[in-house]
């Protein structure tokens, strides 16, 4: 037993502070920065109420529907082991990571009136399928997050001791007893933040929304921020929009805590978890199709693109590698501030876990869930511009604000482990007075390593992919590949543009893979 | 091996910043993203320009043209522009509103736009006109008017851009609106079944078009001139409205406090010549602003008739813009 009180200051929780301090300021200081910069006071009209509105159902359906739809993905997968499994996992989690122009045509080649399943559908006589409206909204939104979500809910599984499962099997407990007792305590820790969390990502949606929406609308407070500032520039409006997506994210985030159960598996001794429960052949077919099911969903908009892109490989010029090169120059700083910010601000959460403090760490870290781009971006426009050359900066920026932006889902991933490894070894720790450096080389770098490496793969991928602030800052010269791909588009250029789709898929899938695999290496 | 040294060559060109022209005034010229892209007049302008100015021409993008105001209403006083490159008549009241703009003092000479030209204090250079686009070989029966549009078949679906987030989208409000007045709400009404969606942005909806989503696609009647010319594909082509179509006149103005207002001059005038306007029709796909020496590239569309031009003046479009948005929305949003 450790023999002294946990102390109330620590280093941790200062560097925690501190680092929760700066995000504070990007994003609610940013609001503050274009609310200062309005000539007039801004107001809300009709159509922002409106706004307000669908942004809600949209959001609410999409997020229930991704999350529900993941729980038997993510069993099945967590029960099962079969060749290539690794790799499926990679792929379908491929969708959240895709530039939204480029996941949109995917999906329209597919699903949409010219897609495979409509000409299918003409050539056999019947209309073509209209996705467009509010189910083409969830139905993209549930294609982006589906992958989100089964990654996250086949976390909580992953947590769960291997012990656990043997002493099920040898009390011969059944599949729905396994169920009640180790399976819907995780679900139950776990769903609500995940529910959450994709919630506000489609709340924040913008472009997705409104291109299957249909028409007006099919207009998010997204849209009315990016309105406000292009179309009417009035400043005061787009903050007033910004706080209530923030309004709307502390909502979320309330309801994911009060909702949210501790269902900590407790510790266990690193045993492959095995499941006697489910070889039954009923089972073994039910995951199947599960998992043949969702594969065809998310893997053919995907396999569209690739197809595409082949064509259009040959399209590309030295422009294109060099702005690959910069944007995984971008994605490898962005990686390593977004690790280093989430290690810092885990930590302090993990050792201060029961404080208030550690709860306002911990939200500070999800803010940028509930941000807007486009506020984020002008804000530090505004702050910046008076010292220096944006185009100088806008590298830099980028990098900085793409961290953030990946930063909720490298919480997401550590946060648990780190807790569990605190709980697990932290009085051992604690007993031998080990603190610092020697405390996180020793005893938390080892087991929270493949977490580390699955969360900057994931930070490095979104990076790639993300347009983000980049375009208020851009320097002609220096595009990064999404700008790059937007601008091939905006020149007529569609099959290279395709071509540099390719690109960004493959490379942000292998910039994945290798911190995934740097992370489970021995 | 040859993977290596492209990477390489990558890696320098991406650390290396724009090579530093020693003692050189800078002339910076703001521009929407694609006419500074590799493949729009941007590279070609700067080249020309640098040739004779004794000056480094720098390029600094905002989005489109919309953002690209928004942008320097941003850095307000402030701004280091010189030239502002890019705004068009719906944009030029809000900019005159502002302030930042000084009277560019040039009387354009062989002026090629219809209707004629007397802005103090912005200079076109270059217009066209906007269009549904189709192909050749998939519609049959092309609608020859908003009205016989809005009477096809509901099947006959079409892709616009969002006024609030497009040029070419607000053009299309603009459009109706000038061809129809207080009747446009009806148009709208009308056009509401064929319109398959909103979007963002010129580049979502033309891509759509071309994956076969949509029939037509809102966008210039200069647009097939690129499949023919660079593509050698003939099948796109403009349908042509007997309302008459709006035209979109893209527009330079200098700076009040650019930091280089004589080189400011010197390039608005460059920007009126031969040289510079010659590049417009195959880079920007646009119309040039003056009468050019050899006529227009070849197979590339004489524009239809002046008589056909419809357009709203900037104050009247400023003032019209956000009923008519208003109208828009009310109609497609039942």
């Amino acid at each position: 037993m450790a023999e002294r009180a946990e102390p109330v200051i620590t280093p941790a929780l200062v560097a925690g502070l501190g680092v929760a301090g700066f995000l504070a300021a990007l994003s609610l200081g940013t609001v503050a920065v274009v609310a200062a910069a309005a000539d007039t006071p801004g107001h809300l009209g009709a159509g922002d109420w409106a706004a307000l509105k669908f942004t809600l159902s949209q959001a609410l359906v999409s997020a229930a529907l991704s999350t529900i739809l993941a729980i038997p993905v993510a069993r099945a997968l967590a029960r099962r082991r079969f060749f290539g499994r690794d790799l499926l996992i990679t792929l379908l989690g491929a969708p959240f990571i895709l530039p939204v122009i480029v996941a949109v045509l995917g999906l329209l080649a597919v699903y949409g009136r010219g897609g495979l399943i409509s000409e299918l559908l003409v050539a056999l006589g019947y209309a073509p399928l209209s996705i467009y409206g509010f189910r083409g909204v969830v139905l993209a939104h549930v294609f982006f997050n589906l992958p989100l979500a089964t990654r996250l809910l086949l976390q909580g599984w992953q947590r769960v001791p291997g012990e656990h499962f043997l002493l099920a099997a040898q009390l011969g407990m059944s599949t729905r007893d396994i169920n009640r007792v180790i399976e819907r305590p995780i679900l139950r820790s776990v769903l609500p933040g995940a529910f959450a969390t994709i919630f506000l990502l489609c709340v924040t949606s913008f472009a997705v929304a409104l291109t299957l929406g249909g028409g007006p609308r099919a207009t998010t407070i997204e849209l009315a921020i990016y309105q406000a500032f292009r179309f009417d520039f009035d400043m005061g409006r787009a903050a007033l929009l910004a706080l209530m997506q923030f309004a709307i994210g502390a909502g979320a985030a309330v309801f994911a805590w009060r909702l949210a159960r501790d269902g900590a598996p407790g510790a266990g001794l690193g045993r492959v978890a095995r499941r006697w429960d489910c070889a039954g052949f009923a089972a073994r077919i039910i995951d199947g199709a599960v998992l043949a099911a969702v594969s065809l969903f998310l893997l053919a908009p995907l396999a569209m693109v690739l197809l595409r892109g082949v064509f259009g490989l040959g399209l590309l010029d030295a422009g294109a590698v060099t702005a690959l090169v910069r944007s995984v120059i971008v994605a490898l700083m962005s990686t390593a501030l977004t690790l280093g910010m989430a290690l810092v601000l885990g930590t302090a959460v993990a050792r201060h876990g029961a404080g208030h403090m550690a709860g306002w760490i911990e939200s500070a870290g999800h803010l940028s869930l509930a941000a807007s781009p486009m506020v984020i971006g002008t804000g530090l426009f505004i702050l910046l511009y008076p010292l220096v050359d944006p185009a100088s900066v806008a590298l830099a920026v980028t990098a900085l604000v793409n961290a953030v932006m990946s930063l909720p889902f490298a919480l997401r991933a550590l946060v648990p482990v780190m807790r569990h490894v605190q709980s697990v070894e932290g009085m051992l720790a604690d007993s031998l007075d080990m603190g610092g450096w020697a405390r996180f080389r020793l005893v938390t770098w080892p087991a929270i390593r493949p977490a580390a490496g699955f969360a900057a793969g994931l930070a490095a991928a979104l990076s790639m992919g993300d347009l983000g602030v980049v375009a208020l800052f851009a320097d002609p010269d220096a595009a990064t590949l999404p700008l790059y791909l937007y601008r091939l588009m905006g020149s007529y250029r569609m099959e290279a543009a395709q071509g540099a789709a390719l690109l960004l898929v493959a490379v942000s899938i292998m910039l994945f893979r290798l911190f995934d695999w740097l992370g489970k290496g021995a | 091996m040859i993977r290596i040294s492209l990477m390489a060559a990558g890696l320098a060109l991406a650390l290396a910043g724009a090579p530093m022209a020693a003692e050189k005034p800078v002339l910076n010229v703001y521009t929407y993203d694609s006419f500074a892209s590799d493949w729009g007049p941007g590279p070609k302008v700067e080249k020309a320009f640098e040739a004779i100015c004794d000056c480094d021409l720098k390029f600094t993008t905002a989005g489109d043209g919309a953002a690209l105001l928004a942008r320097v209403q941003l850095e307000g006083k402030r701004s280091r522009a010189d030239v502002v490159l890019g705004l068009d008549t719906s944009l030029t009241a809000r900019a005159a509103e502002s302030g930042l703009f000084a009277p560019h003092g040039i009387t354009p000479e062989n002026l090629a736009v219809p209707g004629g030209w007397n802005d103090p204090l912005f200079l076109p250079f270059d217009w066209g006109y906007f269009a549904f686009v189709y192909d050749k070989n998939k519609l049959k029966t092309v609608p020859r008017s908003f009205k016989e549009l809005a009477a096809a078949p509901d099947s006959l679906k079409i892709v616009i851009e969002d006024p609030r987030s497009s040029t070419p989208g607000l053009g299309l409000l603009l459009w109706v609106k000038a061809a129809y007045g207080d009747k446009a709400p009806e148009i709208w009404k009308g056009l509401a079944p064929h319109i398959l969606t909103v979007t963002k942005g010129w580049s979502e909806a033309y891509g759509m078009f071309l994956k076969g989503e949509a029939d037509m696609v809102l966008s210039y009647t200069t647009s097939p001139a690129y499949h023919l010319i660079a593509e050698n594909d003939d099948s796109k082509a403009a349908a042509i409205f007997d309302e008459g179509h709006y035209m979109q006149i893209e527009v330079a103005g200098k700076m009040a406090t650019a930091p280089h207002p004589d080189l400011a001059d010197k390039f608005l005038k460059f920007m009126m010549s031969e040289k510079f306007q010659s590049l417009i029709p195959t880079t920007n796909w646009m119309y040039p602003a003056v009468q050019l020496k050899d006529g227009l590239p070849r197979r590339f569309a004489a524009p239809i008739p002046a008589d056909k031009a419809l357009i709203l003046s900037p104050e009247r479009a400023q003032a019209v813009r956000d009923a008519a948005l208003a109208e828009w929305q009310s109609a497609l949003s039942q």
